[in-house]
């Protein structure tokens, strides 16, 4: 039983975000309405922990293979990306090192300043 | 063939998951980053694709089971944010400033490299909302008039080039906080970046989950005005 009310109650999130997506016409996915909603039902203590927590551990255990689908879809839209394939190769590492980099150390640097005035 | 497989519900999801299981034994066995199990799945479920000539339609007509998981599991990235609420509370400041700059930086290097690059305005929207996972990147690019098909696409890449240079990027920067470490990772590479966040500890995880929601909305408020600029 414990498995089907923590599924119930995701889904039901879930639901719920979907149709908070339908209302609200901002480029923003269901899913990031679903994840602030489960956050703002735990704070609250409307959910408790334990009423989703194992099935929810498994299914973020399991989140990578569910990209998988998606990521071989590539392999249909490479004709839109060879166009502009020479740039793409230096933006997205450029830039995604650049973003990990700067907003790790920043983060770093306030972390440590904050430990320092203690 | 391609009947055959269509008449499964199944066959998508098996060589997907047997392709990250095949991932999983390489990294075991030569523990360098790049045998990262996802991009090896991807190499693999391609490769067989093409080899047995099976449309990618007919693979997802099974295997968007899998993806079909993807919101809820999403919505669930909430359970290991809660649990880090204490960590959260103490360092809000940091982690919304770090974020922002992270957000800003990944628009305004975009903008330069574009410029660059002379990029149209068309291909500089497509690309702006990068770093940000994919829903909201495509509806971001949709908004702005860019090719939302190549924005998701760039999105994905950019992803997987963060979960795997992830490793090697908080080691050349020096960045050894774990709430640091998450943040970037999320900041940069969403939810693909999440997934190796989560295999670093609980803390990077839960810290990777709370940027993709805090830079997507920064991203969706930021790139409206940076679509301007080119």
């Amino acid at each position: 039983m414990k498995y089907i009310r923590q599924m119930a109650i995701i889904l039901s999130v879930t639901c719920v975000a979907e149709i908070l997506k339908y209302f609200i016409p901002l480029p923003i996915p269901a899913s990031i309405y679903g994840l602030v909603l489960m956050f703002l039902l735990l704070l609250t203590g409307l959910v408790k922990l334990p009423q989703v927590k194992e099935t929810a551990e498994f299914l973020v255990e399991i989140m990578t293979i569910m990209f998988i689908p998606a990521t071989v879809g590539l392999m249909e839209n490479w004709d839109v990306l060879q166009p502009i394939l020479l740039p793409l190769i230096v933006i997205i590492p450029v830039t995604t090192i650049l973003v990990m980099g700067v907003t790790g150390r920043t983060a770093q640097w306030f972390l440590r300043k904050k430990e320092k005035q203690k | 063939m391609n009947n055959l497989i269509l008449s499964s519900t199944t066959f998508g999801v098996v060589i997907s998951v047997f392709g990250f299981i095949i991932g999983m034994e390489l990294k075991k066995r030569f523990k360098t980053a790049l045998f990262n199990p996802l991009l090896i799945a991807i190499l693999l479920v391609i490769a067989v694709l093409k080899l047995c000539h099976i449309d990618y339609s007919n693979y997802n007509a099974s295997a968007k089971y899998l993806s079909y998981w993807l919101t809820p599991a999403t919505v669930c990235l909430a359970v290991p944010l809660y649990a880090q609420i204490e960590k959260l509370r103490q360092n809000l400041v940091a982690i919304l400033c770090a974020l922002t700059v992270g957000a800003l930086t990944s628009l305004v290097s975009v903008l330069i490299l574009a410029s660059l690059f002379r990029l149209s305005h068309q291909e500089y929207v497509t690309l702006l909302p990068k770093s940000v996972t994919s829903a909201i990147g495509m509806g971001i690019s949709e908004e702005l008039g860019g090719y939302s098909s190549v924005t998701v696409a760039v999105i994905i890449l950019s992803g997987i080039f963060g979960n795997v240079s992830g490793d090697l990027v908080c080691r050349v920067f020096r960045i050894t906080e774990p709430i640091a470490k998450g943040l970037g990772m999320g900041a940069a590479s969403h939810a693909i970046g999440t997934v190796r966040a989560m295999e670093w500890g609980e803390l990077e995880g839960a810290m990777s989950s709370l940027a993709i929601v805090v830079s997507g909305l920064l991203t969706v408020i930021g790139a409206s005005f940076f679509a301007k600029l080119l």
